[in-house]
């Protein structure tokens, strides 16, 4: 499948530029999105799926919202207040209506949030802190948390607020549990308060919204509808972008960005996200499949100083990202909370060096290891394993390079058969660094750790990092995290690459949208030309 | 007769266990569905219990003869991804498929034939060596470089039709169909045609060779000899004689097609079966992939058995030899 996927073009730059002008065959309201993949369901808390909240993020709300800078904003609570440590009041918004007129109150929320810490939600670890709620009055809620915990409102921001009576009345107050074979109604139908409502949906062919009349908000979109279409195949998606029969995609190939660039009518928002790609060592007394016999070369800082020093970035900035990533020391983009500008300098590139240091460390010869990778997360992520493992190759080391699928290649990380592999972070949904301090640097100790596949561990950072999850102050725990991120780079436990580039096509028919670095598509700020 | 079809019932349910034993063996090898339905900020404990729930932690052994014992009550799950029952899942999605495949199949049947008749009669004459080749063409260009070629021809280049999906469906019931509406007719040209360009030139080549062959017989030449005109000797003597094979290779056809018309679908996001397979895959939603593998060895017990019944009735002698000692295919 991968073949096919990544799949470029040829020559459709020159078909583009002898096109025929474009029949629109649109209404000038309708706003037509060729999507990489479908939604998973029209039940948000179903699956997962970063991708498929955001999209149902159109049709149902959080209690609070990122507006256009990423910055956190009252949606359905107006405000909130600390009442002690483990306690946060929220004051709702009054008058708001779910799509089939029910008034929205504090049962409603009261609902949503048991639906999805419920044991057998799979979107329970988006709300790791809660610990109950109480309805106060019909406008306000008692949310408790963990003590002290910070980032409640983070949280909520991807909890999407159900409507009580429509659950209660359609059997579909528990999540679906796929184990035992139970299908929910919220699968296949939809009522929230947001600002488009769901007309119809086909898995895998066409999901139709429309505006929502209702919508408590001030609508800054003018679209009367959006039809969602799932195009899987890069190569055809593009092609119905140049052929006018679809308006937007959020997923551009990189290698077409510059035909459809030099396309008549078509724009192209390209920037980079927040998911910041790295490589992780096995940190275990020895390697997997190494020649290395029973020592692991990756516990000495110089050998791991040595590997990054052989990346040379901007090569592969250039060729492999066409120049399209940025490059980064830092394992944070920069506008994740904690992210300080000296995170962001790399150790400089100096393949000399990498070879003395190797040196230093005993392994003049080099030595063999095995490099996972998959092939279908990241950006290009074949080809950057591929040019990094020629880089090291260039200073003496052997690397084998080992890529698969992403579902097979996480059983390897996830029981430690790998010697150097790769991830990539982007601190969903919470946009705050502590996402990857306690899931991806904190040592495999109680609910922390789940990504730390290679058993690294220091007790300076783990130390940090269990101070910032109990720091009220804002400041003050984002000063911890920074210092642990610091840390973290001091060692050089990770070796960090770029944030990755994300890229966005809109047609003729489009005027503006708002592209966030958190590459979601947010179309109730999306503007038609009429 | 009788005695036969109960035989092939018979083995047609051997083959599905099998089938089933093998696809859950490879399932082994696919990885881990829970890295991928839960949320990366998921922790162990929520990974380890939705492992359990969902019976991933039971050996494969264990696992098959769970989904044996379900499924001969008829329940084949829910999609770990959809999250809906994995045969109405299919259902939706099954007519989409068929139709994908039976209008190339006539496609290809009403112009692979004819090609074929023609390259065998005028063999070595310009046209025939042009038609062979480009059936050589045929078999060897994959399906997908042509779709995106037609793709930037006729959707880019000509705007004539679009790049993808079903158009607008016409519902009977819990089928659906796309020739009724002129979109839908529209959105199935390409890929039919994409699909079909194979079985045109596969049938073609069968077509010709077997021509060759019948052209040289006897009785061929006694028609001839009789005075018969060329056409009838043609299309009624030697057609006829020929069609045995391509019966069942069309048969066959069907069946492969239905089963891996995937990468046609998905190129063009046509919303069928293979869709459903290819995505499935890529999400490891067992439950689907399990379902969509006995449905698949299903069909191909039938269309065997079917195209068997066929030739009992295409050619007499074997109805004969069936009767006297039971007729075992191939």
């Amino acid at each position: 499948m991968n073949s096919l996927t990544k799949l470029s073009l040829p020559g459709l730059g020159i078909m583009a530029a002898l096109m025929l002008p474009l029949a629109a065959s649109a209404t000038a309201d309708e706003l037509r999105w060729g999507a990489s993949r479908d939604i998973d369901s029209l039940d948000p808390y179903s699956y997962g799926s970063t991708f498929t909240i955001s999209t149902l993020n159109h049709v149902y709300e959080g209690l609070v919202r990122y507006d256009d800078q990423l910055k956190i904003e009252p949606a359905l609570a107006t405000s909130w207040d600390d009442i002690s440590p483990g306690v946060r009041r929220f004051h709702l918004r009054q008058g708001v209506k779910f799509h089939d007129g029910a008034p929205f109150t504090a049962d409603d929320v009261i609902a949503s949030l048991t639906r999805v810490s419920d044991p057998k939600s799979p979107l329970r670890g988006n709300l790791p802190a809660y610990q109950g709620a109480e309805k106060i009055d019909d406008y306000t809620v008692d949310i408790k948390v963990t003590e002290n915990y910070p980032l409640i409102l983070n949280d909520l921001t991807n909890i999407l607020i159900f409507d009580k009576e429509w659950l209660v009345a359609n059997n579909a107050t528990a999540p679906t549990d796929v184990g035992a074979g139970i299908e929910g109604y919220a699968t296949t139908h939809a009522n929230g308060t947001g600002p488009f409502k769901v007309v119809s949906r086909k898995p895998d062919a066409e999901t139709v919204f429309e505006a929502n009349k209702e919508w408590w908000d001030k609508p800054r979109h003018n679209i009367d509808r959006i039809v969602f279409t799932p195009i899987s195949s890069p190569a055809t998606a593009v092609a119905a972008l140049l052929s006018g029969q679809i308006d937007y995609m959020e997923r551009a190939p990189l290698q077409d960005i510059p035909r459809l660039k030099q396309s008549p009518g078509i724009q192209v928002l390209a920037g980079n996200e927040l998911r910041t790609v790295f490589f992780l060592f096995n940190r275990a007394d020895k390697l997997v499949a190494s020649d290395t016999g029973d020592k692991n070369p990756f516990n000495d800082a110089k050998v791991r100083e040595a590997l990054y020093r052989a990346i040379d970035i901007d090569l592969l900035q250039k060729k492999v990202m066409r120049g399209l990533s940025r490059n980064t020391g830092s394992m944070v983009a920069p506008a994740i909370p904690g992210y300080v500008p000296e995170l962001d300098e790399r150790i400089g590139h100096d393949p000399e060096k990498a070879k003395a240091l190797l040196a230093e460390a005993g392994y003049k010869e080099g030595f063999s290891f095995t490099f996972v990778c998959d092939n279908n997360v990241y950006v290009n992520e074949e080809e950057i394993c591929q040019a990094v493992s020629s880089m090291w190759s260039r200073i003496g080391l052997k690397p084998n390079l080992d890529t698969a699928p992403t579902s097979i290649q996480t059983v390897k990380f996830e029981s430690g058969k790998f010697d150097v592999g790769i991830l990539g972070w982007a601190n969903e949904p919470m946009i705050d660094s502590y996402s990857i301090l306690v899931q991806v640097a904190h040592s495999k100790t109680g609910t922390s750790g789940v990504f730390n596949w290679g058993g690294w561990k220091d007790a300076e950072v783990d130390q940090l990092i269990d101070s910032a999850s109990k720091e009220l102050d804002r400041e003050k725990r984002l000063a911890l995290q920074s210092k642990a991120l610091m840390k973290l780079k001091q060692n050089v436990d990770f070796l960090p690459l770029h944030q990755q580039p994300m890229a966005w096509a809109l047609g003729p028919n489009v005027k503006s949208v708002v592209q966030l670095s958190d590459n979601k598509s947010r179309h109730w700020l999306t503007v038609l030309n009429k | 007769m009788i005695s036969m079809v109960l035989r092939r019932i018979g083995n047609a349910v051997a083959v599905m266990v099998a089938v089933a034993f093998v696809a859950f063996m490879i399932f082994q090898f696919l990885g881990d569905p829970v890295q991928l339905m839960l949320n990366e900020q998921a922790s162990q404990a929520e990974r380890d219990a939705l492992r359990i729930r969902l019976g991933l932690d039971q050996n494969f052994v264990m696992q098959f003869m769970l989904f044996i014992t379900r499924a001969l009550h008829g329940d084949f799950g829910i999609s770990y991804r959809n999250q809906q029952d994995v045969m109405s899942l299919i259902a939706e999605r099954f007519p989409a498929t068929l139709e994908l495949v039976l209008v190339s199949t006539i496609i290809a049947l009403s112009i692979g034939i004819p090609l074929g008749v023609y390259a065998a009669i005028r063999k070595g004459s310009p046209i025939a060596r042009l038609l062979t080749m480009f059936s050589m063409i045929g078999v060897s260009i994959p399906s997908f470089v042509i779709g995106i070629l037609l793709i930037l021809i006729f959707a880019v280049q000509l705007n004539w039709l679009p790049a993808f999906g079903r158009g607008d469906v016409v519902h009977f019931g819990s089928w659906t169909t796309g020739l009724l509406t002129p979109s839908g007719r529209s959105a199935l040209v390409m890929p039919a045609l994409s699909l079909a360009l194979f079985q045109i030139s596969f049938i073609m080549r069968l077509v010709t060779a077997e021509m060759l062959e019948v052209l040289r017989t006897d009785y061929v030449k006694f028609a001839r000899a009789r005075g018969l005109p060329n056409r009838l000797v043609h299309f009624r003597h030697a057609l006829r004689n020929c069609l045995m094979p391509v019966v069942t290779m069309t048969g066959m056809m069907i069946g492969d097609l239905i089963a891996f018309a995937l990468v046609t679908e998905t190129v063009f996001q046509w919303p069928g079966m293979g869709q459903l397979f290819v995505q499935a895959v890529m999400f490891i939603d067992m439950p689907v992939m399990a379902a969509y593998l006995m449905i698949v060895s299903a069909m191909f017990v039938t269309i065997n058995t079917i195209v068997d019944l066929i030739y009992l009735w295409v050619d007499p002698r074997l109805r004969q030899a069936g009767a006297a000692r039971g007729y075992h295919a191939h």
